[in-house]
Parts: structure tokens; C-alpha cells; sequence
């Protein structure tokens, strides 16, 4: 009646996220740096046929409220990205690494400032 | 609301002891308000539910640009269309944001932009009314955008992250929307006597539809309780609904205009508004496809992308040539 029905999407599942497809213009990841001196943050993607049409959406779709001074795009498809599976391996190394953080140490208040 | 009616699996809310352990550990981490990233294992149901429900409502973004583009050409002043010319583009960032989460979930653009093309996707019921005076611009931005603001914030906190962090991008900019709006409604309510009558009849008009943007009652609907399980609604309808008549009442009267209910009216003991609900049959009537405009937005949709066709191909052969032609210097 109303929403579409379940399993529309059976097709479609297993196409991978950023990859093109045969009628699409390429999908893009766009990463934005504000004026405050921080890194380009990754803030959305787009659609775009080429590298320079994707920074000129990226202005319009990204930055229409001067959240930037500098964009970077970059194919979707060209992205490699760590897997949630490797979690455990990647991540779990730096967790009996304490002594990283400098509070790790008990410095006499006498010494001052450090 | 920008998606209404949205089916889950329908099964019922399981229980963590009758899920498995995958399952178990996905509701666990969004009962403890961590949030579901693309690449996580989550079920299948989660993952089309979420289709549906974030490309119907980037659906609505898109066609929703539609009834106010209508007046762009016809703004009073040159300050009014820039105003408004700038509150549609919005609208069209923001379903392209939307369009973006939902391909996180692996549904392609085209496939989405076919579903709603051949009407199998549906868009909000709300714009399929049309916009029949200068007031109405008014009466969208306050009511239309006004309503889409209740259900749009507390989705700023969904469980799936790339919807949540395009939620968050699309509050940013919606009270613009809804201010510009009541700004007009000012206007046109302190106005002349004519004026006047305008902004009564937009509010007229868009009172009702704009009630039903929150859906039926789903108090009772399987659906709903499995997607505020999964939180990717935070909200019963009536709950929405209840909070928009109590922001919005008290700015009718601001404005000296009558909201068309003789039953609404301060309820002391449940510290509300009691008012009348909209005729559902007629919500479910346009969302059939027989609303005022129903025939005209999928002409103007179908149009848009067939004109466009030649536009999309020629910049795809523009761009390969390019990169040919860079290759064979390299
Ligand atoms: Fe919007
Ligand atoms: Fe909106
Ligand atoms: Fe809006």
C-alpha cells in the first residue's frame, strides 16, 4: 500500500559500496578542511563523471555555508579500508600500552609544570 | 513524516535470549547507544528496512523541492527568491546526502532513482499538495519544514552512522527553512486584508496534510516496534505529532490566524493540546498516487531525468575521453 514492498533490494545487495556501475557516474568520497587550521574531514560522497566536476558538486552539496577552504576528493573505489573483523588484532595491541599516556607517571608535584 | 508507513520484517521484536549470538551483540551495542557502521554485520532486515526508510525520505527531499520551486519565478522581491531559490537547493543537498547513506547499505543510486520513477518507492504524501499562492511558501517552511524538524532531530541520534551523521548535516540547515517560513507567514498576516486571507487559507490548506506527515497511529504496529528496537525510529507518530500541535498552536495565535480544528484546544490535565486527527482515508487515498499533484511530480521527476539523459552520458564519454587521451601522453 504504502512503502515499498520487502526484498526490492535482493539484486542489488551484493554490488560494492563505490563501485561504478555501467550507468552511474563514478561515486566519490569528499573530505572537507574548514577554516580553523584542522585536517580535511571526510564529510559525505557524490556522484561526479570526473575528479573535477566532483570538487565542483562537492562546493555546492558540501560547502553552501562556508564549512570550507580546501577540498579533496577521491574515488570511492580507490579507498582501502580496514575491516571490522580485524578489529581485535589492529586495535587490541595498544590496550596494556598505558604507559603511552603520560598520566602512566607519578611526578612529584615539587618538580613544577611538565 | 519524510518516510511514513515504513515496513520492517513484521515479525515481531525478538527477544536477546531468542537471538543468536551475531544478532545478540548488534542489539547489544545499539541498546548501549553505539552506532552501526557499513561495513558491520548487521540483519538483513535492519539493512532493508533501512533502504526503504532512507530512500523514501531522501525521496521526499527531492520531490519536495517541487511545490516551492513552483514560486521561485514568482518571488515578490529579489531578497525572497534568493531566500527561497537557496531553501531548495538545500533540499537538494539533502537528498543527495540521504541518497549517500542509503548506498552505504549496497543499494546503487540508479536503482533507487528507478524505484521511485516507476512509483515502487514512495516520497512524503505532504508534496503532493499543491502550492497555490505566495502564502504558501510561508505556510511550508513553517508547518512542512516545522514537522519534518520534530521527526529529523531525535534521528540525529539512529543507530546507523552514516544516516545519523546525515541527519546531523540536515538539522544544521533546517531552521532556516522553517524560519524563513514563519517569517513569511509575518508578513503576509500583518498585511493587508487580503494578505491576511492568504495566510488563513495557507494555513487552512496545510494544516491537516501537514498532520499527516507523522503516519498514522502506530502504537499498535509491529513495524514500528522493531525499528525503535533497532532505533532508526525514536519516535511513536503520535507522539510527534502531539509535539508539533503543541509548538505550533501558540504560533498561529501569535500570528492572529485560526488553526481549522473547533476541537483544539489546552488540555490542563495532560498539559497539552487536544485536537482532531486528519481523514486517513484521504492520507491513504494520495499515497495511492491520488493526491492533487500525485500525476504531476512523477511527470516532473520522469521529465527531469530523461532530459537529463543526455547530460549524464555526455560528461560519462567527456570524462573517458579525457582520461584516454591522458594515458596515451603518459
Ligand atoms: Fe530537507
Ligand atoms: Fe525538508
Ligand atoms: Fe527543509
Amino acid at each position: 500500500m504504502s512503502s515499498p514492498e520487502s526484498g526490492s533490494y535482493d539484486a542489488t545487495e551484493a554490488a560494492p559500496h563505490g563501485k561504478p556501475r555501467a550507468t552511474e557516474w563514478p561515486l566519490w568520497e569528499v573530505f572537507i578542511r574548514g577554516q580553523h587550521g584542522l585536517s580535511h574531514r571526510h564529510v559525505g560522497s557524490l556522484h561526479a563523471a570526473d575528479a573535477e566536476s566532483a570538487i565542483k558538486n562537492a562546493r555546492d552539496v558540501y560547502t553552501r555555508r562556508n564549512e570550507g577552504v580546501s577540498i579533496w576528493v577521491v574515488e570511492a573505489a580507490a579507498i582501502a579500508a580496514s575491516s571490522p573483523e580485524e578489529k581485535g588484532p589492529l586495535y587490541e595491541p595498544s590496550n596494556d600500552k598505558v604507559y603511552r599516556h603520560p598520566t602512566f607517571f607519578d611526578i612529584p608535584d615539587d618538580v613544577g609544570a611538565m | 513524516m519524510y518516510a511514513q508507513m515504513i515496513k520492517s520484517t513484521g515479525k515481531g521484536v525478538k527477544s536477546l535470549d531468542e537471538m543468536d549470538p551475531e544478532e545478540r551483540a548488534f542489539q547489544e551495542r545499539i541498546n548501549a547507544g553505539g552506532k552501526i557502521e557499513p561495513k558491520d554485520w548487521m540483519p538483513d532486515g535492519y539493512r532493508k528496512t533501512l533502504i526503504r526508510q532512507i530512500g523514501q525520505h531522501a525521496h521526499s527531499e527531492i520531490v519536495g523541492q517541487l511545490p516551492e520551486g513552483n514560486w521561485i519565478t514568482r518571488a515578490p522581491t529579489l531578497e525572497r527568491k534568493a531566500i527561497l531559490l537557496a531553501k531548495v537547493q538545500d533540499e537538494a543537498g539533502h537528498g543527495l546526502y540521504l541518497y549517500c547513506a542509503a548506498e552505504t547499505l549496497g543499494v546503487s543510486r540508479d536503482q533507487l532513482t528507478r524505484d521511485l520513477l516507476s512509483g515502487k518507492m514512495k516520497y512524503s504524501s505532504i508534496f503532493n499538495y499543491p502550492t497555490l499562492t505566495w502564502a504558501d511558501m510561508g505556510a511550508v517552511g513553517w508547518l512542512v519544514d516545522g514537522a519534518a524538524i520534530m521527526n529529523q532531530v531525535p534521528l540525529q541520534r539512529t543507530s546507523y552512522g552514516p544516516y545519523a551523521r546525515a541527519m546531523v548535516r540536515i538539522c544544521k540547515e533546517e531552521s532556516f527553512h522553517q524560519r524563513q517560513g514563519f517569517d513569511i507567514m509575518m508578513k503576509m498576516a500583518n498585511g493587508t486584508e487580503a494578505q491576511r486571507r492568504m495566510a488563513q487559507d495557507a494555513l487552512n490548506r496545510f494544516w491537516y496534510p501537514s498532520l499527516m506527515m507523522f503516519g498514522p497511529s502506530d502504537k499498535e504496529s509491529v513495524h514500528s516496534a522493531q525499528s525503535m528496537a533497532w532505533k532508526i525510529k525514536m519516535n511513536t507518530n503520535d507522539e510527534l505529532r502531539q509535539k508539533f500541535v503543541d509548538q505550533t498552536a501558540p504560533q498561529a495565535a501569535y500570528l492572529g490566524l485560526t488553526i481549522p480544528d473547533e476541537h483544539l484546544e489546552w488540555n490542563e490535565e495532560r498539559g497539552s493540546y487536544d485536537f482532531s486527527e486528519p481523514d486517513w482515508d484521504e492520507f491513504f487515498d494520495v499515497l495511492q498516487g491520488n493526491g492533487p499533484c500525485s500525476v504531476d511530480r512523477m511527470e516532473a521527476r520522469n521529465k527531469a531525468w530523461d532530459d537529463g539523459r543526455w547530460v549524464r552520458e555526455g560528461l560519462l564519454a567527456h570524462a573517458e575521453k579525457k582520461r584516454a587521451r591522458k594515458m596515451a601522453a603518459e
